[in-house]
């Protein structure tokens, strides 16, 4: 009794640390059932790509680095999701107002949760890795055509692929933060890198603009082979326009609106 | 200590050019509850939602505890908010919410068994998710969630709202009781009945202004004397024999009369009339009860007049 008094008025008037606050929003996204079954389905998905390509594949794909690329593609159909919900789903359950009630510095609270999904985007990774390695070690081979070997991976392609799940995972939650509404998120979050990919596609004119902006076009890559410089531009250009500006209108969004 | 705990300095919050909240001051004092009452829509959890942070004024300012709220470093450990029960996540269990809370302020989350049984929710109910739960089983945790913090403030939103006879008696124990540990209390209510009892304090805000403010006895001092004639001598007498009198009356929602002036002399227009009295005293919370009719009705006469006046230029 008399150590937690002498400790109490500090402790209260302690300012929560990112640390804790990150802990808090990673807790959120897995104490509710949807969150919950959310990121199984995610596990699930990658699973699913890894175990077809390497017990279904062809003669040359068996192998840990397809299983790691196949994988990665699928997880990061839901990744995007997930950051989208981190933020969101206090919109539409109403709990910012009990989360800003309790942290009203409201920029840390998007910073926490910036940092939780940068925490579930490097989990992806290590689940990725994980489900391909057991299944190469199952069922992997060596390319006869190519030589290249059941294991065989480069170790800045690995890196790539931690840097594809951030960026994609950033994406969602700049778009999650910038609309505020689950659902309307999520389709922009599918609807948006198509229409704007097409659009590219449709004007000649704009054919080169697409490596450069399309979210395809020039993110994928990273999970698929070491990139040139000429690629590396083109991450940047794609992550500033698809994670960065999001996240920017999303910060005042997040401080200015009312909360209901 | 400091002196006052919530202090509204002329908040005002306008919405769409209209004053919703308009000038709206008061100061909430360590060890007492203070009632925020108004009808529906006069503005009470807009102020509130000012004075905790989420929502910016227009104009005026707020301080909790001696500083605008969102300077306070860790509000959750001062300060114990319920703004809406409803507002929480449907697919969360009701003892996750509690422990969500705990941990984000530093406060030990083993002590949510102890305070959901404080707040009388039963252990099967905590395992349950928000969803099942019913309006008043919401208010419960949403109180036990504002006491996570051990604070010494508390700003509830119409905690009674959805509670039964037997909640709201137990709230307003446990409000008095805080209040009496030297805590401070802000509660809103648009029903007079709830705050009344334990209310120190009374701030009545009709239309987005405060319409009255004072201790219980400070208001129901003017309040008038209640009177009321037989049954069968009827109203029209009465009011009669006591406009003779020179006395102000006005008519009370019930049946009777809020008569400005002492018992003894309405007793003696009565008698002056000829009419039978079956009621005669100070209105106590009668006149307080006027004045909340007469807020709610000058909102619906208001409303009322306006097309009347359109009908009047039509006609000219």
């Amino acid at each position: 009794m008399s150590a937690t008094t002498i400790d109490a008025p500090l402790a209260r008037d302690t300012r929560p640390g990112y640390a804790r606050l990150i802990r808090i929003e990673l807790r959120k996204m897995y104490d509710t059932r949807a969150g919950f079954w959310l990121l199984v389905t995610a596990v699930l998905l990658a699973g699913l790509a890894a175990a077809l390509t390497i017990l279904t594949g062809s003669d040359t794909g068996r192998n840990f680095s397809n299983a790691m690329d196949n994988s990665t593609q699928a997880i990061n159909f839901l990744v995007p999701v997930v950051g989208i919900l981190l933020v969101t789903s206090e919109w539409s359950q109403r709990t910012a107002q009990v989360t800003f009630t309790l942290v009203p510095r409201r920029e840390r609270v998007l910073v926490a949760k910036v940092g939780a999904a940068v925490l579930l985007a490097l989990a992806a990774f290590v689940v990725t890795i994980a489900l391909s390695a057991v299944f190469t070690a199952i069922g992997g081979k060596e390319s006869i055509d190519t030589g290249q070997g059941a294991w065989e991976i480069g170790g800045d392609v690995l890196l790539q692929i931690a840097l594809f799940n951030v960026i994609s995972m950033l994406i969602g939650v700049g778009l999650g933060a910038a609309i505020l509404l689950s659902a309307p998120a999520i389709v922009a979050a599918f609807v948006l890198p198509v229409g704007v990919s097409l659009i590219c596609e449709l004007i000649s004119s704009l054919d080169d603009v697409a490596n450069w902006i399309g979210q395809g076009e020039a993110l994928s890559p990273l999970s698929d082979h070491a990139l040139s410089g000429t690629e590396w531009g083109r991450v940047v250009t794609a992550t500033l326009l698809w994670a960065a500006l999001p996240l920017a209108v999303g910060l005042w969004r997040f401080v200015k609106s009312e909360v209901r | 200590m400091l002196d006052a705990m919530i202090e509204s300095h002329g908040l005002t919050k306008r919405l769409g050019g209209r004053a919703i909240v308009s000038d709206v001051t008061f100061t909430c004092r360590p060890g007492t509850v203070t009632g925020f009452l108004g009808p529906n829509g006069a503005g009470k959890t807009t102020t509130m939602r000012m004075l905790c942070g989420l929502s910016d004024p227009d104009a005026g300012h707020a301080e909790i505890l001696g500083v605008n709220y969102r300077q306070l470093p860790n509000p959750g450990r001062r300060v114990g908010i319920l703004l809406d029960a409803s507002a929480q996540h449907a697919g969360r269990r009701g003892e996750e919410v509690l422990t969500l809370s705990a941990l984000t302020i530093g406060a030990d989350p083993a002590k949510v068994p102890e305070l959901l049984d404080r707040v009388g929710l039963p252990k099967r109910a905590a395992r349950q998710r928000l969803k099942a739960y019913s309006l008043g089983m919401r208010q419960r945790l949403g109180i036990a969630a504002a006491l996570v913090g051990d604070p010494e403030v508390l700003i509830l939103d119409e905690p009674a709202n959805g509670l039964d006879p037997e909640g709201m008696r137990w709230m307003r124990g446990l409000l008095r009781d805080f209040a009496d540990r030297g805590g401070t209390v802000l509660l809103s209510s648009h029903l007079l009945h709830e705050v009344e009892a334990v209310a120190d304090q009374l701030v009545i805000i009709g239309n987005g202004k405060i319409v009255a403010a004072g201790t219980r006895e400070e208001l129901l001092s003017g309040g008038g004397t209640l009177v009321r004639p037989a049954a069968d001598h009827g109203d029209d007498r009465l009011a009669r024999a006591l406009a003779d009198a020179g006395l102000t009356v006005h008519a009370h929602p019930d049946g009777g009369f809020i008569v400005e002036a002492e018992p003894d002399d309405v007793g003696r227009a009565a008698l002056a009339g000829g009419v039978a009295l079956s009621r005669l005293g100070p209105s106590e919370s009668a006149g307080l009860e006027q004045l909340f009719f007469d807020l709610t009705s000058s909102d619906a006469s208001a409303a009322s007049a306006a097309p009347a006046n359109d009908l009047q230029e039509a006609a000219r």
